[in-house]
């Protein structure tokens, strides 16, 4: 399988850049004698996302740089090694490093690796002195002097900036093809610095002087890192009819050469001066990395649609137009004979409306191969570093979600597959022991639910090892000695921080971190997971993930004074209760007997604390809606239409309300609140437990 | 609706009846059960009046709940009782007072209902009293400070600190009049 992994590039660096300046700020706000676990935390997921997509992209300077960072920052979050200002100094300067080792990569050169071999061999240092807690402090201080010597050597192949004289004397019509110097001029300036004599010889008498033409000829000194190649380029449009000349002037300046004189003088006390060399090793490079980050901020928010979608948009604005003169014409001569051809008019406009708004939606959707087509070089890479079998199977690439979710589930992907080939697969040997074939699978499967898409991560591994999870709960103090383990509590335990249940701490995973940062990611898109597993035979996991983030299909019900919204995707059926068919349940619980399933109800009214129209049950409406596995059905007063709303954020100027995933604003320009299904259902159970004394009596009451 | 918009008014045009060298501040000031209270005019976004709100579900009884301000969520603060002062009736010259916040997590736009709009001053900082330590039990954190006008006691709120706090403190009536007696002792 070659898929081109290059196209996914820039989304990395943008993911890697964020991640270092998380990384950065979070380094200068710790405090080494009291530090904060979450400020470490977020320290090393940041590290440890970057060297995941790294190595994906096979990036293995970058990898393996924050391979070591990491085993570090796991030592310092374990409270293993105790943090010093060392540590702090040498972890910021690698950030800077990796800085520059992205940039580089960026711009598409090979990276300098000097800098961060000579890093390496500090973190090294440190960690070969026994993570005790007290004493590695000193220890390492001394050790951190000595950095910057022995990884000189290997500075050879440095990358360096030349001198660049070219000369450049336009033919004289060189205006009237449309060809601009001064362009030419600001795109060299943007590969680095530039000087630019013109000359004049050429320039005529002023009674003679054709102002079309292009009597100027220029010398430019540019100094650059940018090889020969991208300076011809800029002139590849008028090289045919110009003269013009490059030549390299300086020899070629490493960028590392400051350093190594620089820096034994000003060893003296290392851990003060540590990170001063670094300003001077970027600066030559800066010039032009700062225009292509402007280029890469660009990028990231565009978005590629093919011309049919706009096509159809171009098609419905002209539709939406002629709707609209008929009714601009039915407006200014309107009698009660023509209400019909209004009305008609008026679906009309709404169909309109409504398509165009479906189809601008569908401007932001993208295949979901976008993000899958990154899994093959993956799997390969880590199959051969892992020593396992593995085939990999996709299906479903074309499934369409919106580019915000879009782009939010590449990183809890890529945890869940390599968690899946680490852990989950076991090697041939034990497959072959286990019955098995040699050559496990993963497969990642994209389909469409209702108003979501569902995105499985399937293996045919050794399953949740429940003893193993049970065991680490206990040592974590998670769960007693003699306590049971429900599925669910399984379910719960495997995404909690820090929880992982690998003998031993790889480069693929195991550290335990991810999963929580998983389950986080998929939450804050309104999604959910779910781990199915099965020992011996494996285990999937399931995303369900909104298709967009921004409109919802809405059945508008009426309890008491208020107007609330359901999501329509979730409502499962409608129907007036028989309280025949009502029962409550010892626990104070009332069900309902929906066909063969009793179907736990929820009094909305009582939760949210507010007045019913009326109390008995049988003349309320039941809305029966699913929420992930579990139905449950709603006591509404009345129903009241069905429209899009737009989901407007409640915590923007107010907070999380519990039961309420937004508000929407209805066409009277009051605010209506959505439901939150998911959280209501707990929300009722805590309620239930609560009330529990008083509803039976209450129910009691109703019955006599 | 329409009323409510028509006596919406800009805050931001009325003069500045002051024009001394020493650094004033401008503040708005509004009734509530007799007292005058006063926040920093270049919080104020708008004046409303009071219309219905959406109430959100197991708020706490002073958040009344939520209106829908151009398109955005806005939660309307009723700050009699948030002070624990007596409820009233909301009629037509109530007034809603859109303020914006700054909180950790950002700016955010809160509208606070007060029985009614008062005037603005301009008051320079040395007129100001830092508000009396009350000792532990008595918070008071969001009073930036009290100053006389006209032989009326104005006391400045610090709506930062007390609309921006995630858990708002409880401020009751019997910590307000213990303050006015501080004051008066003074």
């Amino acid at each position: 399988m070659s898929i081109d992994l290059s196209q996914f590039h820039q989304v990395f660096f943008e993911e890697s850049f964020e991640g270092l300046q998380l990384m950065e700020s979070s380094l200068l706000d710790l405090d080494c004698d009291n530090v904060d676990s979450e400020t470490i935390n977020a320290i090393f997921r940041a590290a440890h996302s970057i060297k995941g997509s790294s190595s994906t992209f096979g990036f293995t300077a970058v990898a393996e740089f924050t391979h070591v960072l990491e085993t570090l920052l796991d030592q310092v979050r374990e409270g293993s090694r105790q943090l010093t200002a060392e540590i702090v100094d040498l972890l910021l300067q690698s950030v800077d490093c990796l800085r520059n080792l992205l940039t580089g990569l960026q711009a598409g050169q090979t990276p300098d690796a000097t800098h961060s071999r000579e890093l390496i061999a500090a973190f090294n240092r440190i960690l070969a002195v026994k993570p005790v807690a007290q004493g590695a402090g000193t220890q390492s201080a001394t050790q951190a002097g000595k950095i910057d010597q022995p990884a000189k050597m290997e500075a050879g192949e440095a990358q360096g900036v030349t001198r660049w004289q070219i000369r450049f004397v336009p033919d004289s019509n060189i205006l009237r093809t449309g060809n601009e110097p001064l362009r030419m001029f600001r795109e060299l300036a943007e590969l680095g610095e530039l000087q630019c004599v013109a000359s004049v010889d050429r320039l005529p008498d002023l009674n003679q002087l054709n102002p079309e033409e292009c009597h100027l000829g220029w010398d430019i000194s540019l100094t650059t890192a940018a090889p020969r190649s991208k300076i011809e380029e800029i002139f590849e449009w008028v090289a045919d009819e110009s003269d013009i000349s490059i030549e390299a002037v300086d020899a070629i300046v490493p960028l590392a050469t400051p350093q190594p004189d620089a820096e034994p003088a000003q060893r003296v006390s290392p851990s003060a001066t540590l990170p001063e060399p670094m300003p001077d090793k970027v600066a030559p490079v800066s010039v032009g990395k700062e225009k292509e980050k402007e280029s890469a901020k660009a990028e990231s928010t565009s978005i590629r649609v093919s011309i049919e979608k706009i096509d159809s948009l171009v098609n419905l604005v002209g539709e939406l137009v002629i709707t609209q003169s008929m009714l601009g014409q039915l407006g200014t001569e309107f009698d009660m004979s023509k209400l019909t051809r209004l009305q008609e008019g008026l679906a009309q406009l709404e169909h309109n409306t409504r398509e165009l708004q479906e189809n601008v939606m569908r401007i932001r959707m993208l295949p979901i191969s976008f993000t899958f087509s990154r899994f093959p070089r993956m799997v390969r890479d880590l199959s051969r570093q892992l020593g396992k079998k593995i085939e990999l199977k996709l299906s479903g690439e074309q499934t369409e979600l919106d580019k915000t979710v879009l782009e939010k589930i590449g990183d809890p992907l890529v945890h869940l597959v390599r968690n899946a080939l680490d852990h989950g697969l076991e090697t041939p040997e034990q497959r072959r022991a286990a019955g098995k074939s040699e050559t496990g699978t993963i497969t990642l499967h994209a389909y469409h639910q209702g108003g979501n898409i569902m995105i499985e991560i399937r293996d045919d591994g050794r399953g949740l090892n429940r003893q193993k999870i049970r065991a680490k709960a206990i040592s974590n103090n998670l769960i007693g000695e003699n306590d049971p383990l429900s599925d669910e509590q399984i379910q719960d335990l495997i995404f909690r921080p820090g929880f992982s249940t690998a003998e031993k701490v790889t480069d693929v995973s195991g550290r335990g971190v991810g999963m929580d940062v998983v389950r986080r990611n998929i939450n804050e898109l309104n999604g959910s997971i779910e781990v199915r597993s099965e020992e011996g035979i494996g285990s999937t996991f399931t995303i369900r993930l909104p298709l967009t983030l921004a409109i919802l299909d809405g059945q508008l019900i009426q309890v008491g004074d208020q107007v609330y919204i359901v999501p329509l995707v979730s409502i499962v059926e409608s129907l007036q209760p028989k309280l025949a068919l009502v029962n409550r349940v010892a626990g104070g619980c009332d069900v309902f007997r929906l066909r063969n399933e009793y179907i736990p109800i929820i009094h909305l009214a009582e939760i949210f604390g507010i007045r019913p129209r009326n109390d008995n049950l049988e003349k309320s409406l039941l809305v029966v809606v699913e929420t992930g596995t579990a139905k449950v059905a709603l006591v509404v007063d009345d129903l009241l239409g069905q429209q899009q709303v737009v989901i407007k954020s409640m915590e923007t100027n107010y907070r999380k309300v519990e039961g309420v995933s937004g508000a929407t604003i209805l066409g009277d320009g009051t605010v209506s609140l959505i439901l939150d299904i998911t959280d209501l259902v707990q929300m009722a159970g805590v309620h239930q437990q609560h009330k529990n004394g008083l509803r039976l009596v209450s129910s009691r009451a109703a019955q006599g | 609706m329409n009323s409510a918009e028509q006596r919406a008014l800009d805050v931001s045009d009325v003069d500045s009846p002051l024009h001394s060298t020493e650094q004033t501040d401008q503040y708005l000031t509004f009734i509530m059960a007799g007292e005058e209270y006063g926040v920093d005019i270049l919080r104020v976004q708008e004046i409303r009046g009071w219309e219905t709100v959406t109430p959100i579900p197991n708020a706490p009884p002073h958040i009344k709940g939520v209106i829908n301000l151009r398109g955005t969520i806005v939660p309307i603060i009723d700050l009699r009782q948030r002070f624990g002062l007596s409820k009233v009736e909301y009629g037509p010259l109530t007034v809603v007072i859109v303020l914006k916040v700054e909180t950790r997590k950002g700016a955010r736009v809160m509208g606070i209902v007060v029985d009614a709009v008062s005037d603005v001053y301009s008051l320079s900082s040395q007129e100001m009293r830092a508000a009396p330590d009350l000792g532990d039990n008595v918070n008071t954190s969001y009073i930036k400070g009290l100053v006389n006008v006209a032989s009326k006691m104005v006391i400045l709120l610090d709506i930062n600190e007390l609309l921006g706090m995630d858990t708002i403190p409880e401020v009751s009536a019997s910590a307000l009049n213990e303050l006015k007696q501080a004051v008066d002792r003074h």
